[in-house]
């Protein structure tokens, strides 16, 4: 065991002094209609991948959510592309990310041509930034405590709070141990639990935010009369929103809260954090929190999270940029009958064949195996979801960028 | 082989079936192991009562309240949507038993 958790491979390192496990060309277009040619550049391109927001009238929350993936550690240049007349400016998006250290271009499709002319000149940027990170980039030794993790759940079934989410509740013990962050998000799949949260509390500070988080996820919920349990859910066996949070809090495993970070915010410690990515009270009211499982891993993302885990009893077929998902689900069933798309079977766990801690240190396994850049298998089956969307948060730390 | 179902905590009044079970004898395993009839046909997945539960009565699983009974519940019944509404969510109690679909929202489907 303690050889794992000292476990040593080659990162890839970024001026701001985090590492990657992957050394990415990321193409972010802001708007819809530039969609089209974004996508046309990465196609057949190796470790390109591509994010985008879709409205036309800008977001502080989606350039925010939008900069933390283009300066994330996996990341090591950006080109941003443009239709040329809506309000997110690929200039500015360029120009942050180049000063984070990263190479960084933009150009607007009017300006340039059409699409195949724009497709053309997308190509030879590209190659040229690759080529720049993979001689430039510093190789450095990466262990557990430079790694971030991040987990949510999706499809959720009885097996999920059974298995799937205990198993990386282990994991993460493991992860705090060895130094490392581990991100668990979802606040509105822990209503009915704010003294169980509560307890978890670091510290009097993580206390208060812990309970802040809880209370605007409670009244967000009432609010727009929507909890987080979904048919599927319901037929897979739970009953109750109540229920489907003591599942999902599963995955957050035995060790104390650091405290609350909200959606682009990095933890600002080593161990156990709460992402709330759920929409403060604003002149839109809240809008919509987390729509899809993918708008929630978006949010781990920006947290830093080199690897993300995605517990499902049920069973799905996404992936993400930027930084590799696993795949896990409590239902053996679910794993047999989707095994092309599912990374690791904690349904063992309730069959006897591991123990819940044997499961936690085969997941950490293959973690450290991703990390090494053996690909996931959403990642190897060329999965790159994304979703961007409006959304209001304050968000204190981070500048507020235009229209907040 | 038995159907299997697994209590979390001694507390809890429900157990999770392991396997899909035809009605009959179930094995209880995890918290406290016993051995229980079900009065009905239960889905993996799916909760099991592991003790009459009276009307209002909180429903425990995990040790921690999951929401309280609509209906008397006899051990060995399946504990779902029809007996079992969340303190909370007011949408709870008209979802659709079997697939969990919605159903107030039906007049919109026009």
């Amino acid at each position: 065991m303690s050889d794992l958790l000292t476990a040593s491979w080659s990162g890839y390192l970024r001026p701001d002094g985090r590492k990657g496990i992957r050394n990415l060309v990321l193409i972010i277009y802001t708007v819809e209609c530039a969609q089209h040619v974004a996508h046309a550049i990465a196609a057949g391109e190796e470790d390109v991948h591509v994010i985008g927001f879709p409205g036309c009238y800008d977001n502080a929350y989606a350039i925010r959510l939008m900069l933390a993936l283009a300066r994330h550690p996996n990341v090591g240049a950006v080109l941003s592309v443009g239709l040329g007349c809506e309000y997110t400016q690929p200039e500015k998006l360029a120009d942050t990310v180049r000063a984070s250290g990263r190479p960084a271009e933009w150009f607007f499709i009017q300006q340039t041509g059409g699409t195949k002319s724009s497709v053309v000149k997308g190509k030879e940027i590209v190659a040229r930034l690759h080529e720049q990170i993979w001689k430039e980039t510093p190789r450095v030794p990466m262990t557990l405590a430079d790694l971030t993790v991040g987990c949510e759940c999706g499809g959720s079934d009885g097996t999920s709070g059974l298995a799937g989410n205990p198993t990386v509740g282990a994991f993460f013990d493991l992860l705090v141990d060895a130094g490392g962050r581990a991100v668990f998000e979802e606040t509105v799949e822990m209503i009915g639990l704010r003294g169980v949260m509560l307890s978890r509390a670091s510290s009097p500070d993580a206390k208060r935010q812990l309970a802040d988080a809880y209370d605007k996820a409670e009244r967000y919920c009432r609010s727009v009369r929507q909890w987080s349990v979904s048919p599927g859910n319901f037929a897979g066996g739970l009953t109750t929103i109540e229920e489907k949070s003591l599942g999902a809090f599963a995955k957050s495993g035995t060790k104390p809260i650091q405290g609350v970070i909200r959606v682009a915010e990095q933890p600002r410690g080593p161990g156990l954090w709460i992402l709330d990515s759920v929409p403060d009270d604003h002149f839109m009211q809240f809008g919509y929190t987390n729509p899809n499982d993918t708008e929630g891993l978006m949010d781990l993302i920006s947290a830093g999270a080199q690897i993300i885990l995605f517990v499902t009893g049920r069973g799905s077929v996404i992936g993400s940029p930027v930084a590799p998902l696993i795949k896990i689900t409590g239902n053996s069933a679910t794993f047999r009958t989707m095994e092309e798309d599912m990374d690791f079977d904690a349904g063992r766990v309730l069959t006897g064949e591991l123990t819940l801690t044997q499961a936690g240190r085969e997941l950490l396994e293959l973690i450290v195996r991703t990390a090494r850049g053996e690909p996931s298998k959403p990642e190897a089956l060329g999965h790159r979801e994304y979703f961007i969307m409006y959304k209001h948060q304050n968000t204190p730390g981070l500048a507020a960028g235009c229209r907040a | 082989m038995n159907a299997r179902a697994f209590q979390i905590q001694p507390q809890d009044n429900v157990a999770t079936l392991l396997d899909d079970a035809p009605a009959g004898s179930i094995e209880i395993l995890g918290a406290s192991p016993q051995e229980i009839r079900s009065l009905e046909k239960i889905e993996r997945g799916h909760k099991v009562a592991l003790r009459d539960i009276a009307v209002n009565e909180p429903i425990i699983k995990f040790g921690v309240r999951i929401g309280h009974a609509t209906q008397p519940i006899r051990r060995g019944a399946w504990v779902h949507l029809h007996n079992l509404a969340s303190d909370l969510d007011e949408r709870s109690g008209t979802l659709d038993l079997h697939s969990g679909a919605p159903t107030d929202t039906n007049s919109a489907y026009v």
